[in-house]
């Protein structure tokens, strides 16, 4: 209740840390607060849950991905489980052995190979995939350009079925040249991306993202909002934060469901919210993130997330920190995120720090210590690193443990710069003149060997 | 005998006045091979000529009767003959011969070195390049001697005075990388590591053709002087260096370049392991106290860096953090620093905390208005310098031949402006 309370009045919330923040860093209020409040421990994932958010391959990948992903046997197998029946609903006679070796016999005979099914699908594959070919030559031959798009378009869904990625996408691509609306390009620029993120192939996404945002029309909010997931979870892959964070941050409240395919609702909210938390500033976390009424809708489905970014906003590290920690085992079993967390933790957590220390001319090392649920010497560590990387202009006075700020003072950089300079300005000018000489002498060298 | 009796009179006769002194030339240049020819017979009419008056006939004779190969006892009488010409000889004169007169204090110096004497030879060799050059900016081929004279009697500060100066004008490539290279190591040995680098630099970034081995052996002491004073490998090297050297240097000194890795891992243990490893290698360079003197940097780099971050610290905090045994090195350590002027702090022994200070320099003071004005002063002729420079070369008319070519090549629109041939 309490965090609907911080998500509707942020004004409020933000006035009330200031206010108590500057005196002490507020870890009083924080310990406080934290006792009313229920914090959802970090209990195992709920994989039934989880899997219900996705459907299509990225369903089962992710369900394997958690298999291989996770220490308990219980939920592997419960995730194994999970994807062998939602393989056996559809045709992937790949996918279908991997996980029937993974599951090796534990979950009962009724898991184990059913070779007769997979030769009927492979049987079935083969002669569908004769029909398509010959319907796709018949079209050619008549050269009817919708035809022959919807040819090659089935032709990649085809594939794409039967996990052959890479014809899924050479089938989807082909059928540009024979696009002739608008939509049709979008439509072919979305099976890409739905290909290319599969096949982890994020610079095809980006390329194919910004062609579908080339489309003279206006595309529908759907879409839109499909796009900038894609975009966002492209920028991810590539570590850039802070774009993987704006884009997500635009998606729109009309992608709802329909790219389950892809991304649920909620991983745009936790996507979206760890990677504003680790790449903006206090700014532009409260107009992009906080005040974000889009973005608010997305909040909604993943409280963990959205406490925490507030409890971040509002300075109660403790607690944000305590929520990331919770988070983290199921943040390492998600597919896209899990290479991620680290760093983002890492950043985050730093961040923290300096924001921390930010408003104090000098800070009591034990308080934040406190406030960080850390051991003042580890503090100290940390501390050392950010001042060493230049990222807190602050001094440790490791005798009292307290840490004070420092300003540089600009007439004295201004004056040891300036004869810095004038001194390399000097030896570069000498070794220059030098030089030219040297090169003077070759010259004359060759001109006298020359008459 | 004749001619050499004849030489000798018109020596006497012709050592006055300039004119003379210029036909006195030519007369000696003539007679430079029957003189050589000669050469054992030539010892007794030297004392018949007076070294501060016929300087140049002195130095034609000197230079033939040194000729030969020498015994340990007559190296003994030709020092003190050559040195007491060299400092009584009259500049004007052997300026005329200069070719004569290096090959002279060349054998001065080899004489020198074969009676295992070289402090003998610093001072004489002084005199000599004063009186060679035509201006401080100008290097001599004594420059390398003398400086190497220099290390060898271990007379650093002597050598000092010469590395003061500028020098601009070279006579021969080889010269400046000698008088560079020795010039560094004296510099190092003073502990002017800023002033060693310089030299060294200027060895490494010279323009060559092929790789030689003065500039190979610059570069490992580059690398490792760069680490003693800035705590880091060298940056690489910049654009103007011949593409020979850039191409070739780093291969050719593998080991120091990957000391100057494992250094800026910052972990002493991994360093001292792998110079312990390589510890023939630096040693047969003859490197090892340099490489020695750069591990013992490092401590000095890690302590220099707690106090950016440290306002107090505990002496077994920095033990710890900078990797000494005990508290009492690290307390060493930092008094030493604090001597050196290298950081600024106090050591309270009673608790055993350091107190680190900022720099107490205001640039407030007198001396320190001073200071600022002499190096604008300084920078100031020199920019002069470089325009002048500037100007000289665009009146070269190399310079132009060269540059017009280009220009044709490239671009015809400003062809008319540069005439397609000079004609010189």
């Amino acid at each position: 209740m309490d965090g609907i309370e911080g998500a509707s009045n942020p004004m409020m919330e933000e006035m009330q840390a200031n206010g108590t923040g500057g005196v002490d860093g507020s870890p009083l209020t924080s310990t406080s607060r934290r006792k009313n409040r229920p914090i959802v421990s970090g209990e195992p994932l709920d994989i039934e849950a989880y899997a219900g958010l996705y459907t299509g391959r990225t369903k089962i990948k992710r369900l394997m991905f958690i298999a291989n992903h996770c220490d308990n046997p219980g939920m592997q197998l419960e995730a194994l489980r999970m994807a062998n029946d939602e393989i056996k609903r559809g045709e992937n006679t790949h996918l279908y052995r991997e996980v029937v070796q993974k599951i090796d016999g534990r979950l009962g005979p009724n898991y184990a190979m059913d070779a007769a099914w997979c030769s009927t699908i492979e049987r079935k594959a083969e002669q569908r995939k004769e029909k398509l070919e010959s319907e796709l030559n018949a079209y050619r031959t008549n050269l009817i350009k919708e035809s022959i798009r919807m040819g090659y378009n089935d032709f990649g869904d085809f594939y794409y079925a039967h996990g052959a990625l890479g014809d899924a996408f050479k089938s989807y691509v082909r059928t540009r040249d024979y696009c002739t609306t608008s939509k049709h390009i979008i439509q072919m620029c979305l099976n890409a991306i739905l290909v290319s993120i599969e096949m982890v192939q994020f610079s095809n996404v980006t390329s194919y993202v910004s062609k579908a945002e080339q489309t003279p029309e206006a595309l529908d909010p759907p879409t839109v909002a499909k796009l900038c997931c894609a975009a966002g979870l492209a920028h991810l892959e590539a570590k850039k934060y802070k774009l993987a964070a704006r884009k997500f941050l635009e998606v729109g409240p009309e992608l709802g469901n329909s790219y389950s395919e892809v991304i649920a609702p909620q991983d745009v909210a936790t996507y979206g919210g760890l990677c504003a938390l680790a790449s903006f500033d206090r700014t532009e976390l409260k107009n992009k993130v906080i005040d974000n009424i889009n973005f608010r809708d997305f909040l909604e489905l993943v409280p963990e997330v959205r406490e925490l970014i507030n409890d971040f906003y509002s300075s109660h590290y403790a607690s944000c920190l305590e929520y990331l920690g919770n988070l983290k085992s199921n943040l390492m079993l998600d597919i896209h995120l899990y290479d991620h967390v680290e760093t983002l933790y890492d950043q985050i957590r730093n961040k923290a720090l300096i924001q921390y220390t930010l408003p104090f001319v000098s800070v009591d090392m034990r308080m934040m210590a406190d406030a960080f649920k850390t051991s003042v010497v580890g503090l100290e560590k940390e501390l050392e690193a950010l001042i060493t990387d230049n990222q807190i202009q602050a001094r440790i006075d490791s005798h009292n443990k307290i840490l004070y700020a420092r300003h540089a003072d600009q007439r004295n950089a201004t004056f040891q710069r300036v004869l810095q300079t004038g001194n390399e300005f000097d030896q570069e000018v000498r070794a220059m003149l030098l030089r030219s000489s040297l090169l003077k002498y070759d010259y004359n060298i060759r001109a006298l060997r020359k008459h | 005998m004749n001619t050499v009796e004849g030489l000798v009179n018109q020596i006497q006769g012709l050592s006055t006045t300039a004119s003379d002194v210029l036909s006195l030339q030519n007369l000696l240049k003539q007679a430079d091979d029957s003189l050589h020819a000669e050469s054992t017979r030539l010892f007794p009419f030297l004392d018949q000529l007076d070294p501060s008056k016929h300087s140049l006939g002195y130095l034609y004779f000197l230079e033939a009767c040194t000729a030969g190969p020498v015994t340990k006892e007559q190296a003994g009488s030709y020092v003190l003959m050559i040195a007491r010409f060299i400092t009584s000889c009259i500049a004007e004169q052997i300026r005329l011969a200069p070719d004569k007169f290096i090959t002279v204090c060349k054998r001065f110096k080899d004489q020198v070195l074969l009676l295992e004497e070289p402090l003998r030879g610093v001072a004489p060799m002084l005199t000599a390049i004063r009186k060679l050059q035509s201006s401080s900016e100008h290097l001599t081929a004594l420059h390398p001697e003398f400086l190497l004279l220099c290390l060898l009697s271990r007379c650093y500060k002597a050598g000092l005075s010469i590395l003061e100066e500028d020098v601009f004008e070279v006579d021969q490539p080889r010269d400046l990388f000698l008088f560079c290279y020795y010039g560094g190591m004296i510099s190092i040995g003073q502990k002017w590591f800023q002033k060693a680098l310089e030299l060294l630099h200027n060895v490494v970034t010279a323009p060559m053709s092929t790789v030689n081995a003065i500039a190979v052996e610059a570069f490992k002491k580059y690398i490792l002087v760069s680490l003693i004073h800035h705590g880091q490998s060298p940056a690489n090297l910049p654009k103007y260096a011949s593409s020979v050297a850039q191409r070739n240097l780093k291969n050719l000194c593998q080991p120091y370049i990957e000391l100057a890795n494992s250094y800026s891992n910052g972990k002493i243990a991994d360093i001292e392991t792998y110079v312990e490893a390589n510890k023939d290698k630096f040693e047969s360079d003859n490197n090892l106290g340099l490489v020695k003197q750069a591990v013992s940097s490092m401590y000095k780099r890690n302590i220099q860096r707690l106090t950016q971050t440290y306002l107090t610290l505990s002496l077994q905090d920095i033990a710890n953090r900078v990797q000494l045994n005990s508290p009492k090195e690290a307390e060493m350590h930092v008094l030493q620093m604090i001597k050196d002027g290298e950081i600024y702090a106090t050591i309270n022994q009673k608790d055993g905390m350091v107190r680190f200070l900022e720099d107490p320099e205001q640039y407030k003071t007198c001396e320190m208005i001073e200071h600022i004005d002499s190096s604008i002063q300084r920078l100031m002729t020199l920019s002069k310098k470089l325009n002048g420079v500037d100007e000289l070369m665009s009146c070269d008319p190399l310079y132009l031949l060269k540059a017009g070519r280009e220009r044709q090549r490239f671009d015809f629109d400003d062809f008319d402006n540069v005439p397609q041939r000079f004609n010189i």
